[in-house]
C-alpha cells in the first residue's frame, strides 16, 4: 500500500483558458485520505467550472461521492474521469436522494408530552397485561388440576434443581451473614440498657416472621426470576414459542405453570432453611460475644419465638415465590423485536417482582398483626 | 479498489494446513485454499463441512488448533493486534442473518465502522456516506432511517452488505447471501456482488448453496468436502473431476436447471 497508487489526495484550484476557476484533484481519492480532504474543499471558495480528476491515481466510493458533491454544489462539470471512476460517480449519484439516517425527532415539547403520554398507557395497559397472565396462569393451573396427566412432572423437578437446590449455597451464605448481622446490631444496641439477652428475642422473631423470608424472595427473584425472564424472552426472539403455539403446545402450561409450581414449593423450603442458617449464625455470635452458651440460646429461641412468627413466614413464601416466578415469566414474555429487549426485560422482571414482594410484606405485616399474631 | 486492476495472480488469502476440531469432531484437517486478487470465489460443500468455520477461521472469529492463515499477507493468528486492524480496515464482511447492531438505524451501522476507524471525517459527510452505501446496496432511500427489527430478511441482508461495504473494503466475506431471498431478489443480489466487484476491484469469498450464483458470478469455486478443499476451479473443471459428491452436485436436477439458465 505504499505504491505511488496511495499519495495522499489534494485539491489545486487554478484558472482555466476561459477565465474560469478549475479544481484539479490529485492523489489517492480514498476513504483513508478524504477527511483531510473533505476540510481541504470546505476552504475553497467563489465559482468553480469544471472539475478536473484525470491526475487521480485512484478512487474510491467516498472519494466518488466527494467529487459529486462538489460538482452539485458548485454546478461545475467533471472532466479527465476514468471509465471506472464515471462508473463510480453514476452509482453515487443515484444515493443523492435526501434520505435521513434517523427518523425524525418532531416538536421537543410534544415530543416530551407524547412520551410521557405513551408512558402512562404503557404501564396501564402493562398492569392490564399483568394482570390477565395472572388469570391465565390460574386458568393453566386449573386445567392442570382437571387434567394432572398434563403436568409436566419432569420439567417442574428439573426447576426444583434450578431454582432450589442450587441456591442452597449462597441463600445459606447470606442468612448467615444476616443472623451475624442482626446479632451484633441487637447486643450493640441492647447493652446500653443491659437487655443483651433479650437479642435472642431479636434474631429469633425478626428472622423467621420478616427478614428470612424476604431476603429469600429477594435473593430468588434476583437469581432465578432474571433468569426466567431471559429464558422466556430469548425463546421469544428466536421463534421458539410461537413454534410451540403452532404445535398445539401452549406455552402457559409447558414453560410457565412448572416454573410458577417449582418457585411456589421451593420458596417455603429456602426461606425454612435460611431462617435456620440465620439463627445459627446469630446464635454463634450470641456465644461469642455475649457468651450465651448454645443450649441456653435455643432454650430461650423456644420460648420467646411463638409459632405463630413460623406460620407468618410459611405463609408469605408460597405466595412470593408465586410474584417473583409470574413477574419473570410475563416480563419475558413481553419480549418483542431485538436482543436488547431481552436484556430490559430481565431487568423490569426483578425490579417488579422485588416491588411486589415488599409490598405483599407490607400489607401482612398490617394483616398478622390485626388478627392478633403478634 | 476501482483504478487497481487485478494484478495477475496475486493471492490474497492464503489457508495453509489449516485443521479445526470441535471436541473429537474433526472439522477441518489440513485444508489449503488460496483466493486470488479480484476474484469471486464461490465456496460450496454439504451440510456440515465447515464453510462458515473456514470463514471465522479466516476472519480471525475461531482459533483454529493448527495451520496458518495470511491476509494480505498478514499472519492474523498472531498478536500482533495493530497489524490486525489494518486488515480489518480493507475487509468487509456480511454475516448470515446481517447481524445488524439492533439498537442503531441502517444507516448508523453503516457508520460504525467508519466512526471506528475514520473519527476525524465530518458529520455530514458521514451521513451521505452511509446513504451512499445504502444505495450501493441496493436498498430504497427511507429505509436508511429504519431500525433492523423494522426490516424483512432480504432487507436486513442489504443492510449488512451496506455495512460491510462501509470501508470500501478491497476483500468482502459473503456468508449464504442469497438464503432465503426469493429468485429475483436473490438474481439482484447475485447481480449487485458482480457489479460490485467490477466497479470497486473486489475479492469476494462467497459461501453459498445457490447453484445460479455459482454459474451466475463466480470466477472458482471450491468445493468443501471429506474435511478439506477436494477440488478448485471453474465449474467446468470441476466437472471433469469424477469425485461423486461433485458429480452428484453439479449434475443434480437444480444443478441441470441453474446450468440452462
Amino acid at each position: 500500500m505504499s505504491d505511488a497508487a496511495d499519495l495522499p489526495a489534494d485539491v489545486i484550484s487554478e484558472q482555466d483558458d476561459h477565465g474560469g476557476a478549475l479544481l484539479r484533484f490529485t492523489g489517492s481519492l480514498s476513504i483513508a485520505h478524504i477527511a483531510a480532504l473533505d476540510r481541504k474543499l470546505a476552504a475553497v471558495t467563489g465559482p468553480i467550472s469544471a472539475i478536473d480528476i484525470s491526475a487521480v491515481h485512484r478512487i474510491d466510493t467516498v472519494g466518488a461521492w466527494l467529487v459529486y458533491r462538489t460538482a452539485r454544489d458548485q454546478n461545475a462539470a467533471i472532466t479527465g474521469a476514468t471509465s471506472d471512476a464515471q462508473r463510480l460517480i453514476d452509482e453515487v449519484r443515484g444515493s443523492d436522494n435526501g434520505a435521513s439516517i434517523k427518523p425524525a425527532d418532531g416538536n421537543p415539547a410534544l415530543r416530551i408530552l407524547g412520551e410521557l403520554g405513551s408512558a402512562m398507557v404503557e404501564t396501564l395497559s402493562g398492569m392490564v397485561k399483568f394482570i390477565g397472565f395472572v388469570g391465565q396462569v390460574i386458568l393453566g393451573l386449573l386445567t392442570v388440576i382437571i387434567h394432572p396427566s398434563r403436568l409436566r412432572v419432569n420439567a417442574i423437578i428439573q426447576r426444583f434443581e434450578m431454582v432450589g437446590v442450587r441456591a442452597l449455597a449462597i441463600v445459606g451464605l447470606m442468612s448467615f451473614l444476616i443472623g451475624i448481622v442482626i446479632a451484633q446490631q441487637g447486643a450493640v444496641q441492647l447493652r446500653q440498657f443491659g437487655a443483651e439477652v433479650f437479642t435472642v428475642n431479636l434474631i429469633g422473631r425478626l428472622t423467621f416472621r420478616e427478614l428470612g423470608v424476604l431476603m429469600t424472595a429477594i435473593m430468588i427473584a434476583g437469581r432465578s426470576g432474571s433468569a426466567f425472564a431471559a429464558q422466556l424472552g430469548t425463546m421469544k426472539i428466536t421463534e421458539e414459542i410461537d413454534a410451540m403455539r403452532t404445535i398445539g403446545v401452549s406455552p402457559i402450561e409447558a414453560l410457565v405453570i412448572p416454573r410458577v409450581l417449582a418457585t411456589v414449593l421451593m420458596m417455603p423450603l429456602l426461606a425454612f432453611y435460611s431462617c435456620i442458617i440465620a439463627v445459627i449464625g446469630g446464635g454463634l455470635l450470641c456465644w461469642a460475644v455475649l457468651e450465651i452458651p448454645p443450649a441456653t440460646y435455643v432454650d430461650r429461641l423456644r420460648d420467646v419465638t411463638p409459632l405463630t412468627d413460623f406460620y407468618v413466614g410459611m405463609i408469605k413464601a408460597p405466595l412470593f415465590g408465586a410474584i417473583i416466578a409470574i413477574a419473570g415469566c410475563f416480563q419475558g414474555l413481553q419480549v418483542e423485536n431485538n436482543a436488547e429487549e431481552v436484556g430490559l426485560k430481565t431487568t423490569a422482571a426483578v425490579v417488579q417482582a422485588i416491588f411486589l414482594v415488599i409490598v405483599l410484606d407490607a400489607f401482612f405485616a398490617v394483616f398478622f398483626s390485626s388478627i392478633g399474631w403478634n | 479498489m476501482a483504478n487497481d486492476k487485478d494484478s495477475g495472480d496475486e493471492i490474497v488469502i492464503s489457508v495453509r494446513g489449516l485443521c479445526n476440531h470441535f471436541g473429537d469432531q474433526k472439522i477441518h484437517d489440513n485444508l489449503d485454499l488460496d483466493v486470488r486478487r479480484g476474484e469471486i470465489l464461490g465456496v460450496v460443500g454439504g451440510s456440515g463441512t465447515g464453510k462458515s468455520v473456514l470463514m471465522r477461521s479466516i476472519i480471525g472469529l475461531q482459533q483454529p488448533s493448527s495451520g496458518s492463515i495470511a491476509v494480505f499477507g498478514e499472519n492474523l493468528l498472531d498478536d500482533d493486534t495493530e497489524a490486525d486492524d489494518g486488515v480489518r480496515k480493507r475487509w468487509g464482511v456480511l454475516f448470515q442473518g446481517g447481524a445488524l447492531f439492533s439498537t442503531l438505524t441502517v444507516a448508523e451501522n453503516v457508520q460504525v465502522p467508519l466512526r471506528e476507524f475514520y473519527a476525524d471525517l465530518d458529520g455530514q459527510l458521514l451521513d451521505e456516506i452511509a446513504l451512499t452505501k445504502v444505495h450501493l446496496s441496493g436498498l430504497p432511500p427511507e429505509a436508511a432511517a429504519k431500525y433492523p427489527s423494522e426490516l424483512s430478511g432480504g432487507m436486513k441482508k442489504r443492510a449488512g452488505l451496506a455495512r460491510a461495504l462501509a470501508m470500501d473494503p478491497e476483500l468482502l466475506f459473503l456468508d449464504e447471501p442469497t438464503a432465503g431471498l426469493d429468485p429475483i431478489g436473490a438474481a439482484n443480489f447475485d447481480r449487485l456482488t458482480k457489479e460490485l466487484k467490477e466497479t470497486l476491484g473486489l475479492t469476494v469469498f462467497l459461501i453459498t448453496h445457490d447453484l445460479d450464483s455459482l454459474y451466475a458470478i463466480c470466477d472458482r469455486v471450491a468445493v468443501l468436502a471429506d474435511k478439506k478443499v477436494i477440488a478448485i476451479g471453474k465449474i467446468d473443471e470441476l466437472l471433469a473431476t469424477d469425485h461423486p459428491w461433485i458429480r452428484e452436485y453439479f449434475t443434480g436436477p437444480r444443478g441441470r436447471a441453474a446450468k440452462r439458465g
